[in-house]
């Protein structure tokens, strides 16, 4: 398809409940190819499920009903022709906890193609060691593919997670605060990681830490009840908030 | 008395009483134990193991009955452990939390409150009768069977409970469909702790007597099965016959505390060998 679209990652109004509670209240924006997207905001202000959208993680939860579109290269994902599994392949996520599988590091990562039907040993092996490396994991872990990930410490698992949802070829890569339950040293390989990810990834990222937000992102989004209070540049966010309860929240006055 | 004093002397009374309580039920185990290899070691030998019962089943061995059990235990599994791991799959992996599930639950739950007994009695007029198995090592098993479903079930379903839902969302976030996860996550997980269940299903089949009595154990049959529509002796209902309607009750006492030694330490190899297993998938696993 030769068709530019404007934006890699768009919302159209929408609305997200569970059971009875409105979690997501009619959210509009869009996120540009190969940038950095930060949604900041208090727990329980919705930015996580609202990152939950784009690869219909939200599915998964009994009582959920979602209205409005979210479209990936103009394209609505929620529309009846995207098959759920084709999309998560194009999204890749890692997690807020670490959680490689009980397996060794060269099955974890090998695991997304394999279940989506690449069996090609040489092929696997290639884009286990390529997507290590991007990942910034390989050097360390090379010489022991074949044991278990548990073994690893905290910041390597995320790594090994990033590493995981990088083999599958995604073009769009959700975060979930990956950095939020590691050390500063592990979170600052995680940051660095994000940045050199951006050339070929889209990346959005939730985060409870604002100077994260501030080094690693583009832009940024700031989520308060449900609602998109206020999306711009990183840089005019942090600086120039336009709403005063952006500035409450940044200058950490609540939250 | 002072507050502390009293809080104190609550506290040990408590204490005392909670670790007198657990060593009584610890000492009663081993003195059945101890009981039973008192009066039983003296019958085992080569003999009493590999050989048919002789004089009344007064004297040589309960080979048969052995066999017969090992049977029924192997029948029994084979047919409630698949079963009973793939409905625990459902009612776990596939259906909504709500009445839905509560409701195979409970059903699961009385599965388990009836009587054994009972399963005997429907046995015999399914499998026996009906469907007419004869009384055989087919409607034995499947009886059993039918007996140790919920325990399989159950055990499975909190086997599959206790999987972090982190490894199931990581999973699917890959792209991997529902069965793939299970196949490949989720039920590798959860497997060390559904031994648990097969072990505890071990050592239910082999004790059992009501629901073998109709469908499946020989009063006195001294000779292997051929097929799986033979009758066997079995280890637990041997020893009631031994114990209570012998032609020589006295003369075969002793061997009637032999038997129940076999059948302990059958349990006990079985028991022992699925926890080795265990152990060794748990560290493959090596998720702690």
């Amino acid at each position: 398809m030769t068709e530019i679209y404007p934006h890699k990652i768009e919302s159209k109004d929408v609305n997200l409940y569970y059971e009875n509670f409105h979690a997501l209240k009619g959210i509009s924006m869009s996120v540009e190819k190969n940038t950095v997207c930060a949604l900041i905001g208090p727990s329980g202000c919705g930015k996580s499920t609202f990152l939950r959208l784009f690869n219909r993680m939200n599915d998964l939860i009994d009582g959920v009903k979602i209205e409005g579109k979210c479209l990936i290269d103009g394209k609505n994902i929620y529309s009846k022709e995207v098959k759920i599994d084709e999309l998560r392949k194009r999204v890749g996520m890692v997690f807020q906890k670490p959680n490689p599988f009980p397996k060794s590091i060269f099955e974890n990562v090998a695991y997304g193609l394999r279940v989506n039907g690449i069996s090609h040993k040489t092929l696997i092996e290639e884009r286990v060691e390529r997507s290590l490396k991007q990942a910034a994991l390989w050097e360390e872990v090379k010489d022991k593919l074949k044991k278990s990930a548990m073994q690893l410490s905290g910041g390597q698992q995320q790594r090994l997670c990033i590493a995981r949802a990088l083999a599958i070829e995604p073009s769009v890569v959700l975060m979930d605060e990956p950095a939020s339950a590691l050390d500063p040293i592990s979170t600052s390989k995680i940051e660095e990681l994000i940045y050199e990810l951006k050339s070929q990834y889209t990346i959005i990222i939730v985060t409870h830490n604002m100077q994260q937000a501030g080094r690693v992102s583009d832009s940024t989004a700031f989520f308060y009840m449900g609602e998109l209070i206020e999306y711009d540049l990183t840089k005019k966010l942090f600086t120039n908030p336009s709403d005063t309860r952006t500035q409450d929240y940044i200058t950490g006055r609540f939250g | 008395m002072d507050y502390y004093k009293r809080k104190l002397i609550v506290e040990g009374i408590a204490f005392w009483t909670f670790r007198s309580l657990s060593f009584i039920v610890i000492g009663i185990l081993f003195s059945i134990l101890g009981f039973i290899i008192y009066k039983g070691s003296s019958v085992i030998s080569w003999e009493f193991i590999t050989e048919m019962p002789k004089d009344g089943m007064t004297k040589g061995g309960i080979y048969p009955a052995i066999i017969g059990t090992l049977c029924l235990i192997g029948g029994s599994i084979i047919f409630a452990f698949p079963i009973g791991v793939m409905s625990a799959i459902y009612s776990n992996e596939y259906t909504k939390h709500g009445y839905f599930r509560s409701f195979i639950q409970l059903m699961t739950s009385n599965l388990a409150g009836i009587p054994s007994i009972v399963f005997g009695l429907f046995g015999m007029a399914l499998f026996v009768n009906q469907l007419g198995f004869g009384d055989s090592i087919l409607a034995g098993s499947l009886t059993l069977g039918l007996l140790v479903l919920p325990i399989v079930i159950r055990t499975t379903e909190e086997a599959l409970k206790a999987v972090d839902d982190n490894f199931r969302q990581a999973s699917f976030a890959l792209g991997a469909t529902k069965l793939q996860t299970i196949h490949r996550v989720t039920l590798p997980i959860a497997l060390p702790n559904i031994l648990t269940g097969l072990i505890l299903s071990i050592g239910r089949v082999s004790g059992e007597t009501a629901p073998i009595l109709f469908t499946v154990a020989a009063y006195f049959l001294p000779k292997l099965p051929t097929s799986i529509f033979d009758q066997v002796m079995a280890l637990p209902y041997h020893l009631y016959v031994i114990s209570t309607s012998g032609t020589n009750i006295n003369d075969s006492r002793a061997m009637a505390y032999g038997t129940a030694l076999v059948l302990i330490l059958i349990v006990l190899i079985l028991n022992l060998t699925a926890s080795i297993v265990r152990r060794y998938l748990s560290k493959k696993n090596n998720i702690n």
